[in-house]
């Protein structure tokens, strides 16, 4: 029971980080339709982001937690936004009613690119940061087995309680999530309406490298390392995520991020961690196979 | 355009003119300018700092220098960019086409210190690059008033047009190369890795380029075939010829098996799970150990012997070895591990030919045309009756059984696999070459596997630039072309011939 417990901490917060990547999935699959196979890197980029704001605000002496976190926080999910609006800018934009495969072999080549860039710049080596929030609560103790949920857990789960609660507003509430719903319904007819369908668009990517951004901070704050390679992973059991959850829905990107998390730690914890990414991809087939739409989806008739 | 084909332009310009025109030069500088900030702000984090590992811990260094010249580059080179797009196409061709010739000159001697050499091939390539815009537009806009198509149109037909020619010169080519003077192991070696690459992209190529399934797990197949004829011709002692149709066949059946699930699925969802099954059964590779070895891999393949006759110096009791029998027969040669090479250079050469050949005929067949017209349009499809599933299958299948003869071959070349072989980068390579060279061409393979593969081996060092340049081809061709570089496709059947021009 306690080490149920335990796992399931551990799995929600895992779930966290893969709902936040899920989400820049879902809207982008939701407003042109195209799978963002570079949404990983970008993740990535926002996880190298961060370490360098780290360090860079370490080296000017801001060292009280909260600000320094708050100012990371905002540093890396605007320069990661950058990175996600300049990728759809020049390697989607262009191609936007062309074939349907040619965005993505574009995003594979994207994906190929910002790996090997970062990899140039930074080296291929693990990046570690020494820990940043220590301590935990111990909740229950059964025979010597100690349910722990750390500070740096709370802080994770709220700020993407937090951030879910901000989404869901700019949604249903703003003009901006009004112009992105309409696009999502009919590009064309919302552009007669006067709907700025590119820039519409440029800003889900800037909102969905946002996100991504900030997974990449705690995923860099919860391991210690990050490497330009973690984004491939990530990328692909996010995406898992968006398609279990329903693609297109973004409650159900985050339904589908923590059902993935909990599948993963559970299955490392009581089977074997060899075949975890196995489990992900059997998930994966298996839901694109039986139910395409996912769990919390609209189906999508094709027309002619 | 319109405007200056209209009316001559004056030989003295008016003031009514002059003024737009400093409007729109000033529009330029600014679109630059505003380019260079974001490009500014991109480079800041990654490129203005760096971490190093000292130990245990990580230290940040800048490069701010490198990063503001990189910075300016760029936001030239949208203004020179702008300025083509604006019409002063000559004046820009000129000054880009200098500095690209004249840059390479100033890194050889020595003028660009250890650290800003990425940053001379950067501008070096941004100056070429505006150099090459420069002459296509000039050309394009040339070939507009012709009324003739565009140059990257007219380059893939010419191309196209010419592979009667040039396939039988690259094809005397290959067959000749080991027997030139010049080739040495290391030729002969560069050769068969590319040929390897020319024989997976036509495999894939089948998939990809005729059936337009997009598959990003084509690696699995090839992993498929190299395991089991490992497993096979170490289990069962076969040799090479015996094992090659039982990975060929295996590979089909893996690809059967796999298809047949997913192959209703939508073009990019189909394309992710090809890439979960790629990934899986590397996964199952590296952890059944029982079967695979797991990471250690499986080593002492047996390598392909002429006739039974090994490749080797000292042969076993009562075994002639390749090199005695031939100086017995013919004239008399010492052993060498050329032989081999070359051999297996004709062994994949034969393979690569062979698999070309299939795809060409097969093109003849009712089953391709079925293929091309489920990529044009399923739905149409099957409102005439082609059966979608068995059709796509088939051409799974097929592409499976050339990544598997592939994967035998890398097989009994290596003498050794590891699950580290068969990862996702392979597939992409793979794809890459099939996408750059053209979708559905078979010559376009070829040039692309040449360029990708042959030309930065000669650079082992630059293995991640070469990666990176990968990634940025994809992206710029999907852009230019999105069917490919010499994708220039002749409809296969016509109701009507048509005329040879219309009007």
């Amino acid at each position: 029971m306690a080490y149920f417990l335990q796992q399931l901490i551990n799995g929600l917060t895992l779930g966290s980080m893969f709902g936040l990547i899920a989400i820049g999935y879902t809207m982008v699959y939701g407003i042109i339709g195209m799978i963002n196979f570079a949404h990983g890197d970008i993740f990535m980029i926002g996880g190298f982001i961060a370490i360098i704001a780290f360090m860079t605000l370490g080296l000017a002496g801001i060292t009280w937690m909260p600000l320094a976190l708050l100012c990371i926080l905002i540093l890396a999910m605007a320069f990661t936004a950058l990175h996600g609006w300049t990728v759809e800018r020049i390697a989607y934009r262009p191609l936007r009613g062309s074939n349907r495969l040619a965005p993505l072999i574009s995003a594979i080549g994207m994906s190929i690119f910002l790996q090997n860039y970062v990899q140039l710049l930074q080296g291929a080596r693990n990046k570690a940061l020494p820990p940043v929030i220590h301590g935990s609560i111990e909740l229950m103790d059964v025979d010597g087995f100690t349910v722990q949920l750390g500070y740096l857990q709370i802080v994770i789960m709220l700020l993407t309680v937090v951030l879910m609660i901000g989404l869901t507003l700019l949604i249903t509430r703003t003009s901006l999530g009004r112009q992105q719903r309409a696009c999502e319904q009919d590009m064309k007819m919302a552009s007669l309406l006067g709907v700025d369908v590119d820039r519409t668009i440029a800003l889900t990517f800037v909102m969905g490298a946002g996100l991504a951004a900030v997974a990449g901070l705690v995923w860099l704050m919860y391991y210690g390392v990050i490497d330009f390679f973690v984004g491939f992973m990530a990328g692909i059991k996010a995406f898992t995520a968006a398609v279990l959850g329903g693609i297109g829905s973004l409650p159900g990107a985050m339904l589908g991020g923590i059902l993935i998390g909990l599948i993963d730690t559970f299955w490392a914890g009581y089977f074997s961690s060899d075949y975890k990414d196995v489990a992900t991809f059997a998930i994966l087939v298996l839901v694109l196979i039986f139910r395409p739409t996912g769990l919390l989806g609209k189906s999508d008739v094709e027309k002619v | 355009m319109s405007s200056t084909s209209a009316a001559p332009p004056p030989a003295v310009m008016p003031p009514a003119t002059a003024q737009p025109r400093r409007a729109a030069l000033a529009l330029i500088v600014k679109d630059a300018l505003v380019i260079g900030a974001i490009a500014l702000a991109l480079a800041i984090p990654l490129v203005g700092f760096k971490t190093v590992d000292r130990g245990s811990t990580t230290l940040l260094e800048t490069r701010f220098g490198p990063m503001l010249c990189g910075v300016s580059v760029i936001a030239l080179g949208r203004l020179a960019f702008s300025l083509i797009n604006a019409g002063y196409t000559r004046t820009v061709f000129t000054v880009a086409a200098t500095l690209a010739s004249a840059w390479p000159l100033a890194v050889i001697l020595g003028a660009a210190p250890k650290g800003w050499l990425p940053l001379a091939w950067m501008s070096w390539l941004v100056a070429l690059s505006l150099a090459l815009r420069a002459a296509y537009v000039v050309w394009s806009e040339r070939a507009a008033a012709g009324g003739n198509l565009a140059p990257g149109e007219r380059m893939a037909a010419t191309v196209q047009r010419l592979s009667a020619f040039i396939a039988p010169v690259l094809i005397a080519f290959a067959v000749a190369m080991p027997m030139l003077p010049l080739a040495d192991q290391r030729w002969v070696d560069l050769g068969i890795l590319v040929l390897t690459y020319i024989m997976l992209g036509w495999g894939l190529n089948v998939v990809v380029g005729l059936a337009g399934l997009l598959d990003l797990g084509y690696v699995a197949f090839y992993a498929v075939g190299a395991y089991s004829f490992a497993i096979f011709a170490k289990t069962f002692a076969l040799n090479f010829w015996e094992a090659l149709p039982i990975a060929g066949l295996l590979a089909a059946t893996f690809g059967v098996l796999l298809g047949f699930p997913v192959l209703r699925l939508r073009g990019d969802y189909l394309a992710i799970v090809t890439l979960g099954f790629g990934e899986i059964v590397r996964v199952v590779l590296l952890n059944w150990s029982d079967l695979s070895n797991g990471p250690k891999g499986i080593g002492d393949i047996p390598r392909p012997s002429f006739f039974g006759m090994p490749f080797s110096a000292a042969p076993p009791a009562g075994v002639t070895s390749f090199h005695q029998w031939f100086s017995q027969h013919l004239w008399e040669v010492s052993f060498s591990p050329i032989q081999r090479a070359i051999y297996l250079y004709y062994i994949i050469l034969a393979l690569a030919l062979l698999t070309n050949w299939f795809t060409l005929r097969i093109r003849k067949l009712p089953i391709s045309l079925a293929w091309e017209a489920l990529r044009e349009d399923e739905i149409a499809c099957r409102a005439l009756g082609i059966n979608p599933t068995s059709t796509k299958l088939t051409a799974f299948a097929i592409g499976a059984m050339f990544g598997g003869f592939a994967g035998a071959f890398f097989a009994t070349r290596q003498g050794f696999i590891s699950p580290e072989s068969f990862n996702f980068m392979e597939s992409a390579i793979i794809l890459a070459i099939v996408v750059l060279g053209g979708m559905g061409t078979q010559i376009g393979v070829v040039i692309a596997a040449i360029l990708l593969i042959g030309g930065p081996e000669w650079f082992r060092d630059l293995e991640s630039y070469r990666m990176l340049a990968f990634g940025a081809l994809m992206v710029l061709i999907m852009i230019w072309r999105p069917r490919g570089l010499l994708a220039f496709r002749e409809p296969t059947l016509r109701l009507k011939p048509v005329s040879a021009k219309s009007p």
